[in-house]
């Protein structure tokens, strides 16, 4: 066995990454709402400069002014900790995403695992946010968060054991280049289906949004939560959502790989910002299920679907190699 | 270095196993445990078991330990007063987890940062353990399965009782 760690990226490569992750998440702020506009047919946010592109700077500037407040009756230490918990956790989680040969941060044996610890753990953020705003509907949001990712997640690292299966490894860069013969979206397309549910119901996006359901639990776990606290779960989900396609990309689409004639890191960045694009379309589209509906599906119809998609791809990986 | 940092993540896993103890309510006593599993993954890791220390993140840490966050906030959700919610998590006790969870935090970014290559006691990769499970350790695998299709069964039939019981009154 190799160096478990080799470490690829210098400190250009984790400034530049963390900071076109940081550009990229505010800038959904306004692709978000542009975009949904566009296919609801209305306008969206199109006033400030080019395109209303000067949006995203006017959310910012509105968000680092506003008043922290932070409720008498919540327990402060835990009320303000609870918004870093996703940033540090999504952040970290993107050291191992590999953006193209050469470029990335770290390149770790277990890779995938990392990936599946950290988007784990995430969950802590929005329980303990609706534990300490010490407010039934944050505690509800937060209860129902707990239940629906413990949920998600089993089948979520069961999706993947295909994509593992076929390539072999947990380490990332390996995986991409397992798909030079054919992109695992091809053979794993119902890995593929089972992971996109699946992050979409841990990053909490419409239509699994249910723990800040605005029509039952007004906005659920961070009802209490205003100025940039709010700001950081806000655009907490903005990162995971493009943490959710990097993996896409990268597990299922290829990663770099992607015709010669334009650099792998194009390849890697076009592909992610499709699937960015396919979440904000999910939102336009969707409505909300019931959430007894939401659990039933996870549990009957996902979890089985899972073991199925593994059943089928180990026995294969055996008859191929017979 | 190698040392100096599992020293540093065990008496963490120590104090932070002990506050578990100590600690008079169940909300601060979880947390301790959550960053007890992380300091032990951290352990893991430098002794060369990379799998075992992700693993134990995932499913402890990530997991188990939500799980038991749920169930801590059902009950308060049931009987407990505000004013008892409120007594139940204090600023000052943060301190702690906070502090020792920085400590792990900073190591962490120590070893990717230098790559530090433990002196192999024995690189342990994901293949010998499932060659180990499935092999020599069968039978526990097995038997360990049985246990956890009980509890499930048994869990199941206590809830539908509950529903049924609900459902008559």
């Amino acid at each position: 066995m190799t160096e478990p760690i080799n470490q690829i990226g210098t400190w250009i490569d984790i400034i530049g990454i963390l900071s076109s992750v940081m550009l990229v998440a505010a800038l959904l702020i306004w692709v978000e709402r542009r975009m949904i506009g566009i296919w609801q047919d209305r306008l969206g946010p199109n006033r400030l400069g080019p395109l209303g592109l000067m949006q995203v700077a006017a959310d910012m500037i509105k968000i680092f002014f506003k008043e922290d407040w932070i409720p008498p009756f919540a327990d402060k230490a835990v009320f303000v900790l609870a918004p870093m918990i996703i940033m540090v956790t999504i952040l970290t989680a993107f050291a191992v995403v590999p953006f193209a040969p050469g470029i990335g941060i770290i390149d770790f044996n277990f890779g995938l695992l990392y990936f599946l610890a950290l988007s784990s753990l995430s969950v802590y953020s929005v329980v303990l946010g609706g534990y300490a705003s010490n407010n039934k509907y944050a505690l509800l949001g937060a209860v129902r968060a707990a239940a629906q990712t413990i949920s998600y997640e089993v089948f979520m690292a069961l999706s993947l054991m295909g994509v593992v299966m076929l390539s072999g490894t947990f380490n990332l860069r390996d995986i991409v280049e397992a798909q030079r013969n054919g992109w695992f979206c091809l053979s794993q397309f119902l890995g593929l289906f089972l992971f996109i549910v699946a992050v979409v119901a841990e990053s909490h996006r419409t239509p699994f949004d249910l723990p800040e359901a605005e029509h039952e639990i007004i906005a659920g776990f961070h009802i209490e939560y205003s100025g940039m606290k709010f700001g950081m779960f806000f655009i907490g989900e903005y990162l995971s959502v493009t943490l959710s396609s990097a993996m896409i990309v990268t597990l299922f689409f290829g990663g770099w790989l992607g015709p010669e004639f334009l650099p792998p890191l194009f390849w890697f960045c076009f592909k992610t910002s499709i699937w960015i694009l396919f979440f904000v379309l999910l939102r336009a589209s969707l409505p909300r299920p019931r959430y007894d509906q939401l659990m039933s599906f996870g549990w009957k119809f996902m979890l089985p679907l899972a073991l199925i998609n593994l059943l089928v791809t180990g026995g294969l990986v055996l008859w191929m190699e017979s | 270095m190698e040392s100096l940092l599992i020293y540093v993540a065990a008496s963490v896993a120590i104090i932070s196993s002990a506050m578990v103890i100590t600690q008079l309510n169940a909300v601060h006593a979880l947390l301790y445990l959550i960053l007890s599993l992380l300091a032990v993954g951290i352990i893991f890791y430098l002794l060369g078991a990379h799998f075992a220390a992700v693993l134990e993140v995932i499913i402890y840490a990530g997991a188990i330990m939500v799980l038991f966050v749920f169930v801590v906030m059902m009950l308060n959700l049931g009987n407990a007063t505000i004013a008892l919610e409120q007594s139940w998590i204090k600023p000052r006790m943060w301190l702690g987890p906070s502090l020792l969870a920085v400590i792990l935090l900073s190591e962490l970014i120590l070893m990717f940062s230098q790559a530090v290559s433990v002196t192999a006691i024995n690189l342990v990769d994901a293949k010998q353990v499932g060659i180990l499970l499935f092999g020599p350790y069968l039978l526990a695998v097995e038997l360990a399965s049985m246990l956890l299709l009980a509890g499930l069964i048994g869990a199941y039939h206590l809830g539908r009782r509950q529903t049924k019981a609900n459902k008559e009154t």
